[in-house]
């Protein structure tokens, strides 16, 4: 095998270029994420603590900046409980089949266009890979992030737990439902599956050509279908049910401690940032913004750019707005999102036919 | 290694470059690294630890009393109803997936024919909405 490597053909393909290329992005990508993670929990803190007139965590390091780098040490010190009478392989298994989803999806999202690197003359694209059905992946990949909640709550062997993990599961399934059939308008007008395809169909124009502001109003009344199923689907206020901890303690995750519930916790962050790319790419242009064409590098900064308003729009939900009741939730979700999304995408293929 | 043999065994297209499947090469490299991350994570803090187990610590946390009984206990049916309603729903997306994507070939045809496909789903989604399978509580 080793020889292989070094054998005449397999050294002049172009193989050992694009194998660098992969390795280096995702280390970069990985990398940075694992950073901006802990960042944003920081992030979620301090703007916490200003919209309720605190100060937040500010006495490690400057401002506070080196609270994660703490908060992560502490992680890997505490101890480690595992309740009695629990499924120890399924309670082990459960925060790992809740992270591996939620990391493998930021492999598949675009943040740029292509450009060519100075002194090597090579073109270099701007994400990691190119895949033709990148947003069914993307939706498989943040559907298999139940699993790990619905085992956790099963194997902790807390009836808190349980009611944790079944709400979630029941919630993240109700509202996947309006998710999807709201972003197939979007899909009906690209006329493709390709994220990259996606971000290119909604160039020029200053704007106007974003996919929230095509075939009004099908395009606004899709976008905030999203958002309202975006915030449900990754359990965060006003639809964090399953950690209501006025009813459930801490619903699935209430007997982990230590790296275990970290992991979890990493977890729920990376589907925010997930979720918010989604929004960003789909809605909102991706990449697009102005001189991209000339400076194809300003691409990643206007993608972090909306990305990040999305992750401020969480905070400052949560720092808002009170939490649902489970009936009205679930109400809100099949009775209201259901139907009108439907509605939306019969008006998205009329307008279509007919006008454009 | 493994990798770089696949990656030469993978049909090319045309112009040179690598097919549809090339593409999911990193998704894998990816996944093997999200999966060496939290097994290196939970190897590291078994490592660092320490661990004193007491039969306390150990009981399940039902804010300080002592649990009754087992927790896999029955509960509601309503979760079976939802899994129910979201399968039939799921397989419909799958289905409106490739529809919208080539929308713009279909024309006429296609409109008419997602109307009947939605036009059947709607009647069973009244029917559920009628028996009460949305309500909660």
């Amino acid at each position: 095998m080793p020889l292989l490597l070094f054998s005449q053909p397999f050294m002049d393909s172009p193989l050992i270029p694009l194998i660098i290329e992969w390795s280096l992005k995702i280390f970069f990508i990985f990398g940075g994420l694992m950073t901006a993670l802990a960042y944003l929990t920081w992030f979620e803190r301090r703007v916490l603590a200003y919209i309720q007139m605190r100060l937040g965590p500010n006495r490690v390091g400057p401002a506070g900046l080196l609270q994660p780098l703490a908060d992560g040490i502490k992680f890997i010190f505490k101890e480690d409980i595992v309740p009695l009478d629990a499924d120890k392989f399924l309670y082990t298994l459960a925060p790992i089949m809740s992270l591996v989803p939620a990391l493998t999806c930021y492999v598949l999202l675009p943040f740029g266009d292509k450009f060519v690197m100075p002194g090597l003359n090579r073109e270099i694209p701007l994400h990691i890979t190119h895949v033709n059905v990148g947003v069914l992946a993307i939706f498989a990949l943040t559907g298999m992030g139940v699993y790990g909640i619905v085992l956790a709550g099963y194997a902790s062997n807390n009836k808190y737990s349980l009611m944790g993990g079944l709400r979630s599961s029941a919630q993240m399934v109700s509202y996947e439902l309006a998710m999807v059939m709201s972003i197939i308008g979007v899909l009906l007008q690209a006329g493709s599956l390709d994220l990259v395809e996606i971000c290119k169909h909604q160039a020029g124009w200053f704007g106007m050509q974003w996919h929230l502001f095509t075939y009004p109003p099908t395009g606004i009344i899709g976008f905030f279908i999203f958002l309202i199923a975006m915030v449900a689907e990754t359990n965060r206020v006003p639809f964090d049910l399953p950690e209501a901890e006025t009813e459930l303690v801490a619903g699935f995750h209430t007997e982990y401690s230590s790296m275990k519930f970290a992991m979890f916790f990493i977890a729920e962050y990376a589907n925010m940032v997930t979720a918010s790319a989604m929004a960003t790419i789909l809605f909102l242009g991706g990449w697009m913004g102005p001189f991209v064409d000339q400076f194809p590098l300003l691409g990643p900064v206007y993608f972090t750019a909306k990305v990040g308003f999305f992750l401020f729009l969480y905070v400052w939900l949560r720092g808002t707005l009170p939490r649902y009741r489970y009936d009205q939730l679930m109400n809100l979700g099949w009775k209201f999102l259901l139907p009108l999304s439907l509605v939306n995408l019969v008006l998205t293929a009329t307008i279509a036919l007919f006008f454009m | 290694m493994l990798i770089c043999t696949a990656l030469s065994l993978l049909p090319k297209e045309t112009s040179g470059e690598y097919g549809p499947i090339a593409g999911y090469v990193p998704v894998v490299l990816l996944l093997l690294i999200a999966i060496a991350f939290p097994v290196a994570a939970l190897a590291a803090g078994r490592l660092v630890r320490r661990k004193v187990e007491t039969p306390e610590k150990q009981i399940p946390y039902e804010c300080g009393v002592d649990p009754i009984s087992d927790s896999k206990d029955r509960f509601s049916v309503r979760y079976y109803m939802i899994a129910m309603l979201f399968l039939v729903f799921d397989v419909e997306t799958i289905f409106l997936f490739p529809w919208a994507v080539i929308y713009d070939k279909l024309g006429v045809f296609g409109l008419v024919e997602i109307l009947i496909f939605l036009g059947i789903l709607v009647v069973g989604y009244y029917y559920a909405w009628r028996k009460g399978a949305l309500n909660w509580v």
